[in-house]
């Protein structure tokens, strides 16, 4: 099986946010959350980079870790989803969890955390692939239906990329070899543990 | 001839215009081959010599998504699932054996005079109020939050997933509501026993001696000795602790970021484990472990005998203070 990642060329990005508004839209993700965000980096300033980030599916995932009703299973292909059925909303995997990637939609008097929601790489949940049960919950379930998730497919200047980490890593490989430079698979040391030699 | 000029004066300003960008051009224009756009570009590795997370700009309305990367969660992760249990487990059930020898050894102590049968008011019904009030949610706190910590390693292979998840939520209801009357019964017991637990030199005295628990003796107290005393700042000082950084856990964002939050969990887990730890030594003296002292927060009346063997002074300041009509003469259960 292959195993799912994301990879942001940040020298290809123009921060242009279609990713995040793709998302939002495919999925009908809870106001106030956004499974993915465009950080700019040094914005303004010459060298500026944006990344898209989301949550990395890691290998060895600390959102999994922490988590103390153990809500959080790793798929075939290295898809880290969670269950919000059992997902009691208590903050713990935002703690951990080095990209942001869990969100909470403020439910009750308090503002406090309703059950978790963050990127499923379109892969959906628990719930039968795509069900009802399950796009309510989790959004589309993309990986069923035999699409790679919709921020990277849709991304005008190919700089976002998801899929098998080894073709993603190819594909990267070849083009800093062809242009000369490239400032590195963002976030993969923290994610996976590794990073793409150039 | 006025014509002429302005042609002229075109033409010159045409040719000033061509000079200056014949003179900036050669500074801009590279040949393609030599463009580097990553010379200055911000990379990873660099960024996180120089800095322990990554922050940059979002154009989304939530500025708290700035945070990029924060590799701080790695070492929270550690924490939470190793240093907190080896806390936890070494206070908690530490604080059980050391209980358990304690009362092997020592036994109950007894109350050496017998009971005079009359009693005497020692915390009245507000007092004894805010000090069931505060312990009740205490105790509901802390089992869920032990449930926290513990639970998925011990409960959730016994009772399965959904009911596991249940029963968690409800943990994190009790966590949510109970924390405002917990919290509001660490205030009035700092205000209401402040006065009686300032330490004094008498206190040196009682831990000199072991106190009436480890020394055989009764060394004299005001209305709280020192091992009271020492109670009583735990829980003011723990339940403040407890209090603020489980609001800033409770509200999140409210003045505290990803950073904030991490470390008042810690703070959290770690006074929490360690109230806990206190706890049970204050609940086992004040039940099985002293005869005669339950009543206190029972009843309110302890026996004249009890009072005076571990409060003499305290018995002085009352019967000095009211004479003897505070010291009603009622059998004693």
């Amino acid at each position: 099986m292959a195993r799912m990642k994301f990879l942001c060329d940040a020298d290809r990005c123009i921060e242009c946010n279609a990713c995040v508004t793709a998302c939002k839209n495919e999925h009908d993700v809870p106001w106030g959350i956004n499974r993915r965000r465009v950080v700019t980096i040094n914005d303004g300033k010459p060298g500026e980079r944006s990344v898209s980030m989301a949550c990395m599916h890691c290998t060895d995932a600390p959102c999994a870790a922490v988590c103390p009703v153990n809500c959080f299973y790793t798929t075939a292909d290295g898809v880290v989803l969670h269950s919000k059925d059992l997902c009691i909303g208590c903050g713990y995997c935002f703690y951990a969890c080095p990209f942001g990637a869990p969100q909470y939609p403020r439910v009750g008097n308090f503002g406090s955390r309703g059950k978790m929601d963050k990127c499923t790489f379109c892969a959906g949940g628990p719930e039968a692939d795509s069900t009802s049960a399950e796009y309510v919950k989790y959004g589309s379930n993309r990986l069923a239906e035999g699409k790679l998730p919709l921020c990277a497919e849709m991304c005008s200047t190919k700089s976002l990329l998801a899929g098998d980490g080894d073709i993603i890593a190819q594909i990267y490989k070849e083009r800093v070899s062809k242009r000369g430079y490239g400032s590195g698979a963002w976030g993969w040391k923290t994610a996976y543990k590794e990073t793409i030699a150039t | 001839m006025a014509e002429f000029l302005a042609h002229v004066r075109y033409f010159v300003g045409a040719l000033a215009l061509l000079a200056v960008i014949a003179v900036a051009t050669p500074s801009v224009a590279q040949a393609p081959g030599q463009v580097n756009p990553t010379a200055q570009s911000v990379k990873e590795d660099q960024l996180f010599q120089q800095l322990n997370r990554l922050d940059g700009r979002v154009t989304i309305p939530d500025a708290r998504s700035a945070v990029l990367i924060q590799p701080a969660g790695q070492s929270w992760r550690e924490f939470h699932q190793s240093t907190l249990l080896w806390i936890a487990g070494i206070s908690i059930v530490g604080m059980v054996v050391l209980l358990t020898v304690f009362y092997l050894v020592r036994g109950v102590v007894k109350l050496s005079s017998g009971k005079a049968g009359r009693t005497i008011l020692r915390f009245n019904g507000f007092e004894r109020f805010i000090h069931w009030m505060t312990a009740t949610t205490f105790i509901i706190l802390a089992i869920s939050g032990l449930n926290l910590t513990f639970g998925k390693n011990l409960l959730l292979p016994l009772i399965g997933p959904e009911a596991f998840t249940a029963f968690s939520q409800w943990g994190k209801y009790a966590h949510n509501y109970l924390s405002f009357p917990f919290a509001i019964g660490v205030f009035f017991i700092f205000i209401m026993w402040i006065k009686d637990n300032i330490p004094n030199s008498v206190d040196v005295e009682w831990i000199k001696q072991g106190g009436g628990i480890v020394g055989k003796k009764h060394p004299p107290a005001y209305r709280f000795n020192a091992g009271q005393k020492i109670v009583y700042w735990i829980v003011v000082l723990g339940g403040v602790a407890v209090a603020i950084s489980g609001y800033l856990l409770m509200f999140p964002f409210y003045g505290t970021g990803i950073a904030g939050m991490q470390l008042a969990q810690i703070i959290h887990g770690i006074v929490g484990v360690l109230m806990i730890a206190a706890m049970l030594a204050h609940i086992y003296i004040g039940t099985i472990g002293m005869e005669g002292a339950f009543d206190a927060m029972g009843s309110g009346e302890v026996d004249v005998n009890w009072a005076k063997e571990h409060h003499k002074l305290w018995v002085d300041e009352e019967m000095g203070k009211t004479g003897s009509t505070r010291a009603r003469m009622t059998p004693a259960e």
